[in-house]
């Protein structure tokens, strides 16, 4: 877009000014963050009602998951939260260079995340515990009276791949917005001017590491001890 | 006073500002996206009213014999889903209010118009994946889609209409995300928060409810579906699953989904009333309260829906409680209506019919709801004609009479063209008569305890459905009329003014049609919506001192 003068110019038509356009962008994504609290609010009812129905199978499933690689990712997920923090600083100082090498950190935390998350989840494939006809569950906790009921395990294990799933998908969707900021970054299109993409961007995935964040104490660490 | 009015005459519209299909197909004129829905809408409108007419066909006499009872199964799922997810929830807002709320607040267009076309492809494309599992054969759910039946049972084509409603639920998502942001950034100069006019108002609360419950029967159907396909079952009792937590999560959206499609109705209403009448509309600032109101209290009477669950009683009677508390915003605004009546100076032009028809209606679906909220009476009729004819009196009664009303009113804005008076008058009528006629037997029907979705019924309550069916008749009449005077008038129709009726609003004091950007320069707003002593909104200031004194 150019306006009369011929210069480039990043404020849309419809917009009066600059100002009404960042505040308007900012509302509509922090909307949409609200549409995913409620997206992802019916699996937690679901499992808040059927941790509360069930809590020893729950508790036994639980003991199948790793806290050494959960609590890994959760490190890896708020390093990635500061480095889009750093590419947001970048951007509204105009630093070029560092807005590049911010926001291709944080693609390689993201990737990071998935690869300990692919690993668990083959882990849980050779194990059996994906659901399925092959499914097979034993309680190896030791010291309790009666083993838990592995069909109601089992529906811990429906909602650990439906929500670390749903949580994946946004992870993969996140580092895909986050490569095309990248390459638009290195053809210099953001300005100190005209960068409200990075901050929008920065929001939804402080928000999708919030979810775990959420994810990792309710699935990986209740009812250990 | 040396300020200029808004309204120039000018030559070029939104109309003529571009005539190939790609000026429509890749347009992000609010106005146009308006009209492409509106297009598709009416088209899908049309194809459910095919299905109801099988329906009330099949059900002329006692026996089953136009259809087997499977057919008549997908008969009432597919009407449902049409009706529901493809009409009444999206179309006022994605017509009316794309159309209206940029012009009546000022603005040259939505905050996202590209958001805006995307949204209508959403749309067309959750649409076509309904159309494709109907052509495949159907599905047999009932528009709930309850499981376990929905999840594990039926063996028909639910999971691509599933998809096809998760999918069009994200189109819904797009446009109230950008009523949202539009009306809290974009309104002009001096359009403060009480000079909004009423449609603004109701668009604002119906945007509230489509931000918080689309996702969650969103997250709900996914979760159906990773049922059908990957056996990850959530709802599924053999694995500790309740099938009464979809029923929960469904209405969590679905309840207020009514007031998503009734609260842009009675927006529209509200304009009806006051521009009909020429009169300000009685208790403005109440009006406004009690469309926020709806929102908020609709997000907590889902409960009952499921009076006859199992459910514990004590649960039922705070989800009864609150169901009454539902009654006295809808009745604050039926009242208000009724009130800017009063000395005001009414025309019967249709939209006041329509206007006329809404308020009576209302009154019948809006206290027949109470009565269905009562825990005793609720258990009694529940799945009966007697809910049957309830909703058909608000969806129709309301979101349909909103939808003709406006259409009606705004039709001269939209195309620049006037219709038929005298066809489109009878067609009003006939729309009033014949929806009587076919919804009111089936209150009676329904309280001698017809239950609902059967295909054939014992002989004793023909002559009621046979009422019924002739009303549809009537009402099948009265819909096709306007589409025949509306093409009519794209052609033939006399050109209109910019106020052909003598209203109030920023809408009325720009060109019919409009001009690809609403305003020549941005209005100032210096009166409330319904100024009729002062007789205009807006001005565009001459100098800048006056724009600094408004």
């Amino acid at each position: 877009m150019s306006d009369s003068t011929g210069a480039t110019t990043r404020l849309a038509h419809w917009y009066r000014s600059y100002e009404e356009q960042t505040e308007s962008v900012t509302l509509g994504i922090w909307l949409f963050l609200v549409t995913e609290v409620m997206f992802f609010g019916g699996l937690f009812m679901a499992y808040t009602l059927y941790r509360s129905l069930n809590p020893e199978a729950f508790a036994a499933a639980s003991h199948h998951l790793s806290i050494f690689l959960g609590t890994v990712n959760t490190a890896v997920l708020i390093g990635s939260s500061f480095t889009v923090v750093m590419a947001v600083w970048s951007a509204e100082r105009g630093k070029q260079k560092s807005l590049v090498f911010w926001l291709g950190a944080t693609i390689v935390l993201g990737l990071a995340f998935l690869g300990i998350k692919a690993n668990e989840y083959a882990h849980k494939w050779h194990e059996g515990l994906v659901p399925g006809p092959d499914f097979v569950f034993h309680d190896t906790r030791e010291g309790v009276h009666a083993a838990a009921d592995p069909n109601r395990a089992r529906m811990f294990f429906h909602l650990y791949f439906g929500m670390t799933g749903l949580h994946a998908l946004h992870m993969i969707i996140g580092i895909g917005v986050f490569l095309t900021l990248m390459v638009n970054a290195i053809r210099g299109k953001y300005t100190r001017q005209w960068h409200d993409p990075i901050p929008v961007a920065g929001l939804y995935w402080h928000f999708v590491d919030l979810v775990w964040i959420f994810l990792f104490p309710l699935l990986y660490l209740i009812g250990r001890h | 006073m040396s300020s200029a009015a808004l309204h120039t005459q000018s030559d070029t519209n939104y109309l003529n500002d571009g005539f190939g299909i790609r000026s429509w197909l890749l347009t992000t004129d609010h106005k146009r996206i308006a009209i492409l829905y509106l297009i598709t809408n009416t088209l899908f409108f049309f194809m459910g009213s095919v299905m109801a007419a099988l329906i009330r066909i099949e059900l002329l006499t006692p026996e089953g014999d136009l259809v087997q009872p499977d057919m008549y199964n997908r008969l009432f799922t597919m009407h449902g889903v049409i009706m529901v997810f493809l009409f009444l929830i999206p179309t006022i807002p994605a017509v009316f209010g794309n159309f209206l709320i940029p012009i009546m607040i000022g603005a040259k267009d939505l905050a996202f118009p590209r958001l805006n076309l995307g949204s209508w492809y959403v749309f067309n494309v959750g649409a076509a994946l309904i159309f494709y599992s109907i052509f495949k054969g159907g599905l047999d759910t009932g528009w709930t889609f309850y499981v376990p039946f929905s999840s594990t049972y039926s063996a028909t084509n639910v999971m691509t209409a599933a998809v096809g409603i998760f999918i069009a639920g994200f189109a819904s998502i797009m446009t109230g995300l950008n009523f949202l942001v539009t009306i809290h950034r974009m309104r002009a100069p001096g359009m403060t928060w009480f000079r909004m006019p009423l449609f603004v108002w109701a668009h604002y609360a119906t945007s509230i409810i489509i931000l918080l419950g689309t996702p969650v029967v969103a997250v709900t159907i996914l979760m159906v579906g990773a049922e059908r396909v990957l056996h990850l079952g959530i709802f599924d009792p053999a694995y500790g699953g309740d099938p009464i937590l979809f029923q929960h999560l469904f209405w969590f959206y679905s309840h207020p989904a009514v007031y998503i499609m009734v609260l842009p109705a009675m927006g529209i209403q509200s304009e009806l009333v006051a521009g009909m009448c020429r009169n300000r509309v009685f208790g403005y600032r109440a009006v406004c309260y009690a469309s926020v109101a709806i929102a908020v209290l609709g997000f907590l009477v889902w409960g009952h829906h499921m009076y006859t669950t199992g459910q514990s009683p004590y649960a039922g009677t705070i989800f009864s409680f609150l169901t009454m508390l539902v009654a006295v915003p809808s009745a604050v605004k039926t009242f208000n209506w009724t009130a800017t009546l009063y000395r005001g100076s009414i025309s019967w032009e249709t939209p006041m019919i329509y206007a006329a028809a809404f308020i009576g209606l209302f009154i019948i679906g809006g206290t027949t709801g109470v009565m269905l909220g009562t825990l005793g009476i609720d258990v009694h009729v529940h799945d009966t004609y007697f809910v049957v004819a309830h909703f058909h009196y608000v969806m129709v009664g309301v979101t349909m009479m909103g939808f003709m009303g406006g259409l009606h009113y705004w039709w001269p804005k939209i195309t620049g063209r006037m219709y038929d008076a005298f066809w489109s008058k009878i067609s009003a009528l006939l729309i009033f008569v014949g929806f009587n006629l076919t919804f009111f037997p089936q209150f009676l029907l329904g309280y001698m305890g017809m239950p609902r979705r059967y295909h054939a019924y014992p002989e004793q309550w023909q002559t009621l459905n046979v009422l019924s069916t002739a009303g549809a008749s009537v009402l099948g009449i009265g819909f096709v009329l306007p589409a025949i005077y509306f093409l009519w008038s794209l052609k033939k129709g006399k050109k209109a003014e910019a106020n052909p009726w003598g209203a109030v609003g920023l809408e009325w004091e720009i060109s019919s049609p409009p001009i690809s950007h609403n305003f020549e320069e941005t209005p100032v707003v210096i009166n409330e919506a319904y100024d009729y002593q002062a007789g205009h909104v807006g001005v565009i200031p001459s100098t800048e001192k006056e724009a600094d004194l408004v």
